[in-house]
């Protein structure tokens, strides 16, 4: 029905699409859009440029929904979560940004946030927050109805573990961390940085001792706190299960949003560790035998990024973050710091040189 | 409306409802006060925290998700049998014996919602510094229930036993094959022996105790089952009351001091 009303989206533009969002674009692009969103936040707040925005892309999504392999992926039952979590995140980001932008205003010229000058009013919940929240449930309810009888969810052929699809994923809340595993090996993007997230997540309110921005929306009251955060969230997060989602296809190829699953497609893939770097390219002379010297470089490395730099970075970048947080606070907040920076760097060190491990102990699963 | 008054003035009703139509602060605040549910409020708040825009109304509408999941996923248990030979026919059976059949879809999309809701509140929480002294502990209850809501999902996601929930289920957990000393694909497990005996094996380690076997099956699928409609539940329930109630000591709906 639709297809009959609108014209195919033309093919120039899915191939320049495709071609944008190959992984290493896809990143850059995503945190060159992130340093946008926090730099230019006074001007795409307005309201004609954020509508602007919504109503191109809503209708780019359903003019997208002509080409059969965006249908596919996007139109997948238990794809649907995400394009509503993209929609949302992005109107909500909007809410809190045009809230932050007002609000900093005000305090620029010594007046109360729009939260100051209501905070001392105090309303009865009975009607005001009931209400709201009664209103809430029944949009709620609205919503998971049609959307329930609409959709119908997925049921496949009974489990088997002998036939295994390719490709193979995780339910979409985790496929950030499916991701992850492109760059790093399952103890580390399985294990230890999850138990990391959550850690570091729990460890935020002891180590940010910014006393400001406490119950209402601020952005220049607190820049590295919320710009860090919003770093994790969106761009290590969101829109890695976007990727890992939308983008990934058999043998965790890469495929663009309009392109069709290959499962032959075959990428080359010549990755280095970095003793072979070190040894081989640089010394001249083969790998050593021993392990422990043969993975010097690493650990070197490896030490060097999590004890050398946290001092250095205080004497150099975080000032007056380590005089106000001292040593205990400073060191937590900086390791969290390090391993979230982990990820990119190790991306960028891939796509630059080809490093496949720092160190590589594959003999006792031991690879960074 | 003389109906409406004999019915106000009955004795059933003023059994049950404490106070006059809530037109006034006084039957304002007992209408809060009086209702086991609704005094999870303060009879107050601050005009600040009551809007939608500074709170989304993401934390509520979580909760309110968990309560739909409760309702659906009861309704379904009904139908389903958690062993291997008839999981897949029971959620088969309601997808074709059933006329306009809504409830396993309200019960999963309710679940990708909830997981977007807890998401967005910690976004708002975060955004609104609302972590901030005095609130310290209560975000943290926050961040683990939503570990919970994940793992509430991730087990449920097993249960209708068709080749989406095995391999999604298997991708996760060999995960915990590479726990460091505790997988037996982990850095450093090697070392862990008795004499000759490797102490960590496919069969001996974390993600054996996660499956219950070596590979995701019957064992897999009632320990997922049990978690996933008595344990997990239960625990979050637990700490959703601890929440609550942490709200509501610490001050309310954030504001600024």
């Amino acid at each position: 029905m639709l297809a009959l009303l609108v014209p195919h989206l033309p093919e120039f533009i899915k191939n320049f699409i495709d071609g944008l969002l190959e992984p290493t674009m896809y990143f850059v692009l995503s945190v060159v859009g992130f340093w946008a969103m926090i730099q230019f936040r006074s001007f795409w707040t307005r309201g004609w440029f954020i509508g602007g925005f919504f109503a191109f892309a809503i209708v780019f999504y359903f003019w997208s929904l002509t080409d059969e392999n965006f249908k596919l992926i996007v139109g997948k039952p238990d794809n649907v979560p995400i394009t509503i979590l993209f929609f949302s995140l992005a109107f909500l980001l909007w809410v809190a940004f045009r809230k932050m932008v007002i609000n900093d205003r005000l305090i620029d010229k010594g007046l109360p946030t729009f939260e100051h000058r209501e905070a001392s009013r105090r309303v009865y919940c009975w009607p005001d927050l009931i209400y709201t929240e009664f209103l809430a449930m029944i949009l709620c309810t609205v919503l998971l109805l049609v959307w329930a009888y609409y959709l119908k969810a997925p049921l496949e052929e009974p489990a088997s573990l002998v036939k295994t699809p390719n490709p193979s994923k995780a339910p979409w809340y985790f496929l950030g961390l499916q991701e992850m595993l492109v760059y790093y090996d399952p103890w580390l993007a399985g294990v230890v940085f999850p138990t990391f997230i959550i850690n570091g997540l729990m460890a935020i309110p002891y180590i940010d001792m910014n006393p400001k921005g406490n119950g209402y929306y601020t952005f220049k009251e607190r820049r590295f706190a919320i710009s860090t955060f919003l770093f994790g969230f969106i761009v290590l997060w969101v829109t890695l299960i976007i990727l890992g989602t939308f983008l990934r296809g058999p043998n965790w190829n890469f495929f663009g949003p309009y392109a069709y699953w290959d499962p032959h497609k075959v990428e080359s893939l010549n990755n280095v560790n970095l003793a072979e770097y070190v040894y081989l390219e640089w010394l001249g002379r083969a790998l050593p035998s021993n392990i422990l010297l043969r993975e010097l470089p690493g650990f070197l490395t490896v030490i060097a990024y999590f004890a050398v730099l946290p001092p250095l970075l205080a004497n150099l970048v975080f000032r007056k973050m380590y005089r106000d947080l001292g040593f205990i606070r400073y060191q937590t907040m900086v390791f969290f710091l390090l391993c979230m920076a982990a990820l990119p760097l190790k991306m960028v060190l891939r796509w630059t040189v080809n490093l496949k491990y720092i160190v590589a102990i594959p003999e006792y699963f031991f690879n960074i | 409306m003389s109906l409406m008054k004999f019915i106000t003035d009955s004795q059933i009703w003023k059994s049950i409802f404490r106070h006059k139509y809530p037109d006034n602060p006084r039957d304002q605040a007992l209408a809060v006060l009086s209702n086991v549910f609704l005094h999870l409020h303060p009879i107050k708040v601050r005009k600040s925290g009551v809007r939608m825009s500074f709170t989304w109304c993401m934390g509520g509408l979580t909760f309110f998700l968990f309560l739909v999941e409760t309702i659906t996923g009861v309704l379904l248990m009904f139908y389903y049998r958690p062993v291997v030979e008839y999981a897949y026919n029971d959620i088969k059976a309601l997808r074709d014996h059933v006329p306009i059949g809504i409830m396993r879809e309200l019960h999963r999309w309710g679940a990708h919602l909830m997981v977007i809701t807890v998401w967005l509140h910690m976004l708002r929480v975060f955004l609104t510094g609302s972590y901030k002294p005095p609130r310290e502990f209560n975000w943290n209850v926050g961040v683990i229930l939503l570990v919970l809501t994940l793992l509430l999902s991730f087990t449920g996601y097993l249960l209708p036993w068709d080749q989406l929930a095995i391999w999604a289920i298997t991708v996760g957990t060999n995960m915990a094959r590479a726990t460091p000393l505790m997988g037996h694909e982990g850095p450093g497990a090697a070392f862990i022996q008795l004499g000759d005996v490797s102490l960590v094996t496919a069969g001996s380690d974390v993600r054996f105790g996660l499956l219950g076997s070596k590979t995701v099956g019957a064992a897999t699928l009632l320990r997922f089952y049990v978690l996933h409609c008595i344990a997990v539940p239960l625990g979050a329930g637990l700490l959703i009351a601890v929440h609550f109630w942490r709200v509501r000591k610490d001050g309310g709906i954030s504001g600024p001091m």
